[in-house]
């Protein structure tokens, strides 16, 4: 429903898509800005429903990866694609559209509306009542779903008030429900313990444990007691590259990681 | 920039289960019936010049509110579009200049007229939501001086400088819809229903829409919205509401030439606008009212204190700094600040309507 089919040759792709495709692949992708390579030949494959998290210091290409994905900056070589479709030169919201999401490391709110609001605009998105010039009615589907979304949050009590006057973990939950508005595939979540309180952490590992399983993502995180919590399979970036990758046992007994991580003198 | 102050008090509104009736605030009522009553105590200078242009005048500039309080696009095409309304409905229609006028029936010309300025205003649309700020102005600023040249200098469609006169109201329902009492209430329906459908689709996820792609284009694209269909589409919901100001506006004065769309009316509706302020729809009347107030009494004024009655403009545009000095939001900013005064608990210095 929210994937139109355009060209009725590429249904054979589109029908691979559903079943044995990866979520998300990406060969060869670079990101230059001018001379900097912000991220160089990035490999990476992640199965559908898979949780996978993505770590690396400050500067290694982590949200740079994201913004690619999202369509949000043009890759510079390279290819993505999503459930088996080539998503390469979609514009972001055809990939929204496809059952991508993602959250931002410093919240993209819409700070004079309220929190059914934002999450109602989120759910109106990737539905086909964008352009509707009738207000919602009281047993309106998509503000059902959006009020919804706001009690798996944990903002039902927060629902009506604008978004400028929430706390700063209130916004983040936030953010996250707006992700995941509108049946997603696949989320990005971009840093989302960043700045939380441990009962808001603890908090949040909850909601992302308790997605349903057929939904996978991608999370990048510095807080490596939430990554590795939440993660089946984890990508290690350095300047810009692929350095490891492995499941999460492995990852925190890798010594290069730990050096990398305890001693790292890179910033 | 703009607000949603009107939003959430709506909102609050809307939880309890009053009727609609009992919602409306009692000032309102009062208004409401001043309105339809006017009749009764004006004179028809009041009814058709003050009233009647304010209410034209209101709805372009309504079409600017829409666009820039709710959607953070300055257009300066606006009376352009309402231009482009009124010559159609010429060239269609019925005019003093019979070897142009086609002389087609209203129920053919009218809406004739309107696609042609919403087509009109959704190619300027598409041309100006490539840009921000001050180039959005400079394009749109741009194409209204493209539309007052090409018209004062093409003579075979639209007649050159003279323009168009003797476009008059079809005579529906045996009705004069030219006489001071008939246009007063055409123009206040109009304008009555061009508030209310704006008012109405603040809210729709149109509105809401236009206004998340203001605050934050970036976010709406990662949520699914295509930025730049929902920019142009607000263009071609704004033209609609300037094109039957446009239509009514010809009618007014039962001519239409480039004049009318010339660089200064085409500012005067951002001045409109701004004035009466851009976070509510009601705004743009007011600041019509204030507009025409000024422009039809200015003279007067400056005259019997020995000025050149020519320097009106000077008002206006003494009136637009001091209110832009002291108001961002225009008349409507001020008025929420002299209720938030009012309101104000002198123990807990706290404003009583802050929502």
């Amino acid at each position: 429903m929210n994937a139109p089919v355009r060209d009725p040759s590429s249904i054979g792709e589109r029908l691979s898509a559903t079943g044995t495709a990866n979520a998300l692949e990406m060969r060869g992708v670079s990101k230059f800005f001018g001379a900097l390579g912000a991220m160089q030949d990035i490999n990476l494959t992640v199965r559908p429903g898979e949780r996978h998290a993505v770590l690396g210091s400050n500067g290694a290409g982590k949200t740079t990866l994201f913004n690619c994905v999202t369509g949000d900056f043009p890759v510079s070589g390279g290819s993505i694609r999503f459930f088996g479709e080539d998503i390469t030169q979609f514009p972001p919201h055809e990939r929204i559209r496809r059952g991508l999401r993602r959250t931002y490391q410093i919240s993209l709110l819409f700070t004079g509306l309220s929190v059914l609001d934002n999450v109602y605009l989120a759910a109106t998105g990737v539905s086909r009542s964008r352009f509707s010039f009738f207000r919602p009615r009281r047993n309106d589907a998509l503000m059902a779903s959006a009020e919804n979304l706001v009690r798996v949050v944990h903002l039902e009590d927060a629902k009506d008030a604008i978004v400028a006057e929430l706390s700063y973990g209130q916004q983040r939950q936030l953010e996250i429900a707006m992700a995941l508005a509108g049946a997603p595939r696949f989320i990005l979540f971009d840093e989302p313990a960043a700045g939380l309180s441990p009962t808001e952490r603890s908090e949040l590992v909850e909601i992302l444990l308790g997605l349903p399983g057929h939904m996978g993502f991608i999370i990048i995180e510095h807080d490596m007691d939430v990554a590795l919590r939440v993660a089946e399979r984890v990508t290690m970036m350095h300047n810009g590259r692929v350095f490891k990758e492995g499941n999460p046992a492995e990852i925190e007994d890798d010594e290069e990681v730990q050096a990398l991580y305890l001693g790292g003198a890179h910033g | 920039m703009a607000s949603t102050d009107d939003q959430s008090t709506e909102r609050a509104n809307a939880g309890e289960s009053p009727t609609w009736v009992e919602r409306i605030p009692a000032a309102y009522w009062a208004l409401i019936v001043v309105l339809l009553i006017m009749p009764a105590i004006a004179g028809d200078f009041i009814l058709y010049q003050i009233f009647g242009w304010t209410f034209i005048l209101g709805m372009i500039a309504l079409s600017l509110m829409f666009l820039a309080g709710y959607g953070g696009m300055v257009s300066l095409v606006q009376m352009t579009i309402a231009s482009v309304a009124g010559y159609m409905t010429a060239i269609f229609g019925v005019s003093a200049i019979e070897t142009i006028s086609l002389g087609w029936p209203w129920y053919v010309t009218i809406p004739l007229a309107l696609i042609v300025a919403m087509i009109f205003g959704t190619i300027s649309g598409w041309l100006a939501v490539r840009t921000e700020g001050i180039y959005t102005i400079m394009i749109t600023l741009a194409i209204a001086a493209a539309w007052f040249y090409f018209t004062n200098q093409n003579y075979t469609i639209f007649n050159g400088f003279s323009g168009f006169n003797g476009i008059l109201p079809p005579q529906l329902f045996g009705v004069d819809w030219r006489g001071p009492v008939a246009f007063y209430y055409l123009t206040l329906f109009w304008a009555t229903v061009a508030f209310l459908v704006v008012l109405y689709l603040s809210r729709a996820p149109f509105g809401l829409t236009l206004q998340g792609v203001r605050d934050n284009p970036r976010r709406m694209a990662a949520l699914g919205y295509n930025v730049t269909a929902h920019r142009v589409a607000a263009y071609t919901f704004a033209s609609l509401l300037a094109g039957v100001g446009g239509i009514l506006l010809t009618w007014q004065s039962a001519q239409i030439s480039p004049g009318t769309a010339g660089i200064g009316p085409v500012i005067d509706v951002l001045v409109i606008a701004v004035i009466g302020g851009l976070r509510h729809p009601i705004g743009p009347f007011i600041g019509a009212f204030i507009y025409v107030i000024l422009k039809t009494f200015a003279l007067d004024a400056l005259v019997a204190v020995d000025l050149s009655g020519e320097r009106f403009q000077l008002l206006i545009g003494i009136g637009f700094l001091v209110i832009v000095f002291w108001s961002p939001d225009g008349i409507l900013g001020l008025w929420s600040k002299f209720r938030a005064a009012r309101n104000k608990d002198p123990l807990l210095d706290r404003g009583g309507d802050a929502s």
